[in-house]
This record gives structure tokens, sequence and C-alpha cells, in this order.
């Protein structure tokens, strides 16, 4: 081992999906009573035999083309999903931003949406307490915060998802496609805000097909092809490899 | 491996099922709490509308079947016979239906972020227990008028009662919820199961008019119902002491003795059984959704 004790053990992982055709009982019987004759669904490998560590303080992005399962990787990190075979494991807390506002209810307003979608990314209740103003501030939303988060334009909502995730301060932090939306100088504040916590030592796991992007926030690239890792090196590396897929 | 490390390496995505649940009671009462306050957004009464509906209620049954059809003559204080029966059955109702759909209604929570996914059935029930309290006020104002003689039993009853429904519909949630995440046709098996649970526990008859019908070893099996049990321990709690006389005869042989504790035990292994199919299936979720 190196110095830096891993954050991330990936110990070759495969996932096959089912594409399940069934969704009812009575097809699932007539499949049976038929004696099974037909496959009742596909199989579809999404994670082929995946081996790899990310270290403490590493900025990783996975890159590839839609379909080739780096999404899949990023949500066995998570824990969303578990594979068929092999072991992940994690150190400490990992959370982040899968989807903006994922667990946001439009009926509540942004102040309930923080504490819920905080606690949500695990945390505290104290914790909760002690950011909520500097959540409310990063978003820049004061004025609105007591407002049900479906009056709020599609900025206002990235803005308050993306500032609970930011202040959520986990072990691991996971990045998916949300710094694609937002306007100019928003995304220039999140990337500034990303910079601060890989500074202070905060692993980083970003999926993006932002090429530019993902270059500046990381320096590791995986390339991912049809559940396989083609690439694992330097981020500007990795860039040119997508590119000449 | 290094020694400047805290925390272990651990599996993601692995918990511990229900335990995990009541580790994170802030979250839990987070989730509880947005049901509650997304209920009545929007209405002016708000939670007065808990009182209001089951009052109304009472009062229709009080009329119309205590007066109009007077199962009264049969059944002394019959609303209230009714009523603390039917409470019963609302609750497992709503925490049932709620509970198994919980975990589908919250796809887009479960495919994005992990937490223990329990967590959503268990609230979907707590949402329930915290409905079931103005019904249960009602029902106490309606044995207050009745001339209610509470003693302590009344009490071991009606919280023996309320835990054996809790846990068994907790147990069924969990295991109708898992399932529900492959095949929604079980949506439509548990509305058709609570539309049978009203009739097969005594809420709308008396328990000795079936074991008249259908002999010892039948009402036996009728017995073993768990809901049969809670509704028989709340009529011994509320409906029995606003009768007059000795009301110990009112209710089915060895209730407090045998039948409670073995309702117990059968919503225990219920909840054992939910808790081992959902911990089973849990990890095919994410992608199953």
């Amino acid at each position: 081992m190196t110095s830096t004790p891993v954050a991330v053990e990936i110990r070759s992982i495969s996932k096959q999906f089912i594409l399940r055709h069934s969704r009812s009982i009575k097809e699932a019987v007539v499949w049976l009573a038929q004696g099974r004759r037909k496959d009742l669904s596909n199989r579809f490998h999404a994670l082929k035999d995946i081996t790899l560590d990310i270290a403490q303080g590493e900025t990783v992005a996975l890159l590839g083309l839609n379909g080739s399962g780096k999404s899949t990787l990023l949500k066995h990190i998570s824990g969303v999903m578990t594979p068929d075979e092999g072991t992940v494991r994690t150190r400490g807390r990992v959370a982040g931003l899968i989807e903006v506002g994922a667990g946001f209810h439009p009926d509540l307003s942004g102040r309930d949406n923080v504490f819920l979608n905080g606690a949500i990314l695990g945390m505290t209740e104290q914790q909760l307490k002690e950011r909520f103003e500097s959540i409310v501030e990063f978003a820049e939303i004061e004025q609105f915060i007591d407002t049900e988060v479906k009056f709020y334009s599609s900025g206002m909502y990235l803005r308050l998802a993306f500032s609970v995730a930011v202040h959520s301060d986990p072990e691991v932090f996971l990045v998916d496609e949300i710094l694609a939306v937002g306007d100019e100088p928003f995304q220039r504040k999140c990337l500034e805000k990303i910079g601060e916590l890989v500074d202070a030592g905060q692993t980083l796991v970003v999926v993006s097909h932002d090429l530019e992007l993902v270059q500046r926030v990381c320096r590791r690239g995986i390339v991912l092809e049809h559940g396989n890792v083609v690439f694992d090196g330097d981020v500007s590396e990795a860039v040119s490899v997508v590119r000449s897929r | 491996m290094s020694t400047t490390t805290e925390a272990p390496l651990v599996r993601p995505g692995v918990g511990r099922g229900l335990a995990d649940v009541f580790r994170d009671r802030y979250l839990l009462r987070l989730l509880v709490g947005k049901e509650l306050k997304i209920r009545y957004r929007g209405s002016a009464l708000g939670l007065l509308w808990s009182y209001v509906k089951p009052g109304v209620q009472f009062v229709v049954f009080y009329i119309a079947m205590g007066k109009f059809l007077q199962l009264e003559k049969a059944t002394e204080n019959y609303a209230v016979y009714l009523f603390s029966g039917i409470v019963l059955v609302n609750f497992f109702g709503e925490a049932l239906s709620n509970g198994a759909r919980s975990i589908v209604y919250n796809a887009g929570l479960i495919k994005k972020i992990y937490l223990p996914r329990e967590m959503f059935p268990v609230a979907s029930v707590w949402v329930s227990g915290v409905h079931f309290i103005p019904q249960v006020a009602v029902l106490l104002v309606g044995c207050f008028v009745a001339g209610w003689r509470p003693d302590w039993i009344s009490l071991l009853a009606a919280v023996g009662g309320f835990l054996i429904i809790a846990m068994f519909a907790l147990g069924l949630a969990l295991l109708f919820s898992a399932i529900n995440v492959f095949f929604r046709d079980v949506e439509n098996i548990v509305d058709l199961l609570l539309m049978v649970a009203t009739w097969a526990s005594p809420v709308m008859y008396k328990w000795d008019m079936v074991q008249k019908v259908v002999g010892d070893f039948w009402f036996t099996v009728y017995q073993i119902n768990p809901l049969t049990v809670a509704v028989e321990l709340f009529h011994r709690a509320f409906w029995a002491p606003t009768t007059p006389g000795d009301f110990s005869v009112y209710s089915p042989p060895n209730l407090l003795t045998l039948w409670l504790p073995f309702g117990l035990v059968i919503s225990a292994a219920v909840l054992l059984l939910g808790q081992l199919t959902f911990r089973r299936v849990e990890h095919r979720f994410a992608q199953e959704l």
C-alpha cells in the first residue's frame, strides 16, 4: 500500500442487468405453464470484471460514451447498486449529487427541503443546523427560502440542490452530470467550491460528458467502454482516448 | 493499511435493515414530517380534518347503524363497538396500502441515493400511526359519552392491540413493498386483502356469531388472524367497559392470557418474514424500478 489510504476499493466487480419484459404475475404464470420455454428476460453486461482503487484526495473522472457503464459504476460506489460478483468497499460517508434535487419535494419549502435533502445525504441534525445559513447563502436564495420549491426557477432549484450537496461534506463526493446545467457565473462558483474541497483533500468522483470541464476539475481519468476499463491514467490522455473513439 | 484513517472500509449499500432505520431517527422524523405536511397542503383546516372525518363517521354510524338499523338492540352501544374496530382496521389499511406502495413511490430517490430502504415502509406505518391518534381521540369521546369505566386491563388491551397491528402492518408492508417492485399486481392484491380484512375480523358483527356458524375448529383458525385478536382487544379496552354489569363475558375465552401473547408472536413472525424477504431482494431495487 502507498502512504495515502484508499477511499474506494473495487475488486473485480461484474454487473448484469436483466431486461425483464414481463411486469405482471399473469405473464409469469403463463411463462411457467408453457414450461419456461423462452427466456423471460434479456441479459446485458453493464460492468465486466472491474478492479480499481481510488486513494483519498484523488480526483477521478469516469469517462465514456453513453451506455459504457460509468453511471452504473458510480452507483456501485454510492451503494445504490451492489455487484453480482466482486466487492466494493468504501471508507467513510459517500454522498453527492447524483441527480439534481433527487429527494426534493416540490410542495415543501426550500427550508424543509434543505433539511430533508441534507438528512438524506447523511448529515446530522446538528450539522444541518450549523450549516443552514451557509447553505442558503451559497445558493443565493435567502428571500425565497420559505417559498415552496415548485415555484422556484430551474436555476434556483439547481443552486439549492448543489449547495446542500456541497455542504454535506462526505469523505467521498460523487458528482453525476450536475455541472452541465446552471448559468455561467453559478457554474464558475460551483467549480471554485469544488476546487476548494479538492484542495482540502476531498476525494472526488465525477461522471461527465463535458470533457473540457472534467480536465479542469480532475487529475485522473478512467475511460469505460461496454463495461470494461479501457484506459486509466492522466485525465488529459483519458480525454484524448475518448475523443478518438 | 495506513494508520492515519479513522473509518474502516465498508461495503456500501449493505445495511442492517430495520436497525439502520432506528439509528437514523432524524431522517425518519423528517420523512414522516414531510408526509404529514403534504397531506394537508393548501387546506385551511389542515390537521383538523383528521378529527372531522372520523367524527362524522362516528355520528353516521350512531344514527344509521345504531338507530335506523336498530343494531343497538342486539349490541349495546353499537356505535362504540363498531368504531373501536373500525379505527384499528383504518390504521391497518392505511399503513399497509401506503407501505406497500412506498418503495415504488420513492423510486426516484432509491435509484439515485443509498439510504436504508426500510425507511420508506417504516415512515408510511409511522404516518398512519399519527393519523390513528385523532381517531382514538374521537373514539374516547364516544366512550365517555356512553359511560366508559375503564380498568387497567383496558389499557393493557389497547396497547397490546395497537402493537399487534403495528407489527403486523409493518411486516406485511415490508413484504409487499419489496414484491411490488417486481410485480405491480401487489397493489391490487393489497386492496383486495384490505377489503376482506374488514369482514374477516369481528368489526361489524360479534365473534360468537362466527363460532356458532363455523364451529370451534374454524373459529380457532379465525382467531389466528392477528386482526381478530387486535379488534377483540380494542373491544375489551373501549367498548366492553361502556356496558353495564360484568363485561368480561363479552370477550372470547382466553383473550388476554392466550390470544394476546399469541397475536404478538404471530405479528412478530410476520415482521421477521417481511424483513427477511425485503433484505433478500432489496439489492435489486435500483435496477428493477
